[in-house]
């Protein structure tokens, strides 16, 4: 049904959101995990896709870009989580806010597909309740949807 | 790259010249890679984003992404090519470059 689109570009051209109280806590909540995480273990093995190499045979010329970009990558990051988390609640969002969302939303699925070893077929299997991982799975599941919902919105115009 | 349906189309993209030029006159080229992660119509979306490609541009450099495990998205110069990289890195695609 029309109407019945997580988030959806008003007339006004915000976007409109349109979700439960259970889906508001899991992105004011999922966002903060992902700052503590950044904060207290960079290293993680699940938090290296966030941040891949630009060459791929030159140490030295990978340590310098890193140098250049990698405070300005970080913050923009931790931007997008925060912008995610303080507007969780709220009915609409700016285009920049949705900008933000949608960076959010894949550093999340990012670092989640990377702990549960998402390949391509993920996404067509049932999601088994005796799976040990079938909450992180049901979550990704949840924001791949969102994500989705979003491209749609941001391609309203 | 994660399912969608999104049909395909024609775009001619520009070759990067000079293959003969002297070593530091090279251009470089920006490749990003297939991952199993990022959604296809999201990429499509950060593609016309960030380079201004229209839809249907974009949308076949995805699917090059997406069924060839990699596609040229833009080159340059070192610093633009750099910059690109960094842009694609923001929005967590799996970029990387190299002198053509």
């Amino acid at each position: 049904m029309f109407g019945s689109r997580p988030i959806e570009r008003t007339r006004q051209g915000e976007y409109r959101l349109r979700l439960s109280d259970a889906e508001r806590a899991l992105l004011r909540d999922l966002p903060s995990q992902l700052l503590a995480a950044l904060a207290a273990v960079p290293d993680d093995p699940s938090l290296r896709r966030l941040r891949p190499s630009a060459y791929e045979d030159d140490a030295e010329a990978e340590e310098e870009y890193r140098r250049l970009t990698g405070d300005g990558l970080a913050e923009s990051r931790r931007g997008a989580l925060r912008t995610v988390a303080e507007t969780a609640d709220r009915d609409r969002l700016t285009a920049e806010e949705l900008d933000a969302w949608l960076r959010a939303l894949t550093d999340l699925r990012l670092v989640l597909g990377t702990r549960l070893d998402v390949t391509e077929d993920t996404y067509a299997q049932e999601i088994d309740p005796r799976d040990p991982q079938a909450y992180e799975l049901s979550v990704f599941g949840y924001l791949s949807w969102l994500q989705e919902a979003a491209v749609e919105a941001a391609l309203q115009d | 790259m994660a399912p969608a349906t999104l049909a395909p189309a024609e775009v001619e993209l520009e070759e990067p010249a000079g293959a003969d030029a002297p070593e530091h006159e090279r251009p470089w080229i920006v490749i990003v890679w297939n991952d199993p992660i990022n959604l296809m119509s999201y990429v499509t979306l950060v593609f016309q984003k960030l380079f201004g490609y229209s839809r249907e541009q974009a949308t076949k450099l995805m699917l090059q992404v997406h069924n060839e495990g990699r596609a040229v998205v833009s080159g340059g110069p070192r610093e633009k090519a750099e910059h690109d990289v960094a842009r694609l890195h923001a929005h967590g695609l799996w970029a990387t470059m190299r002198q053509d």
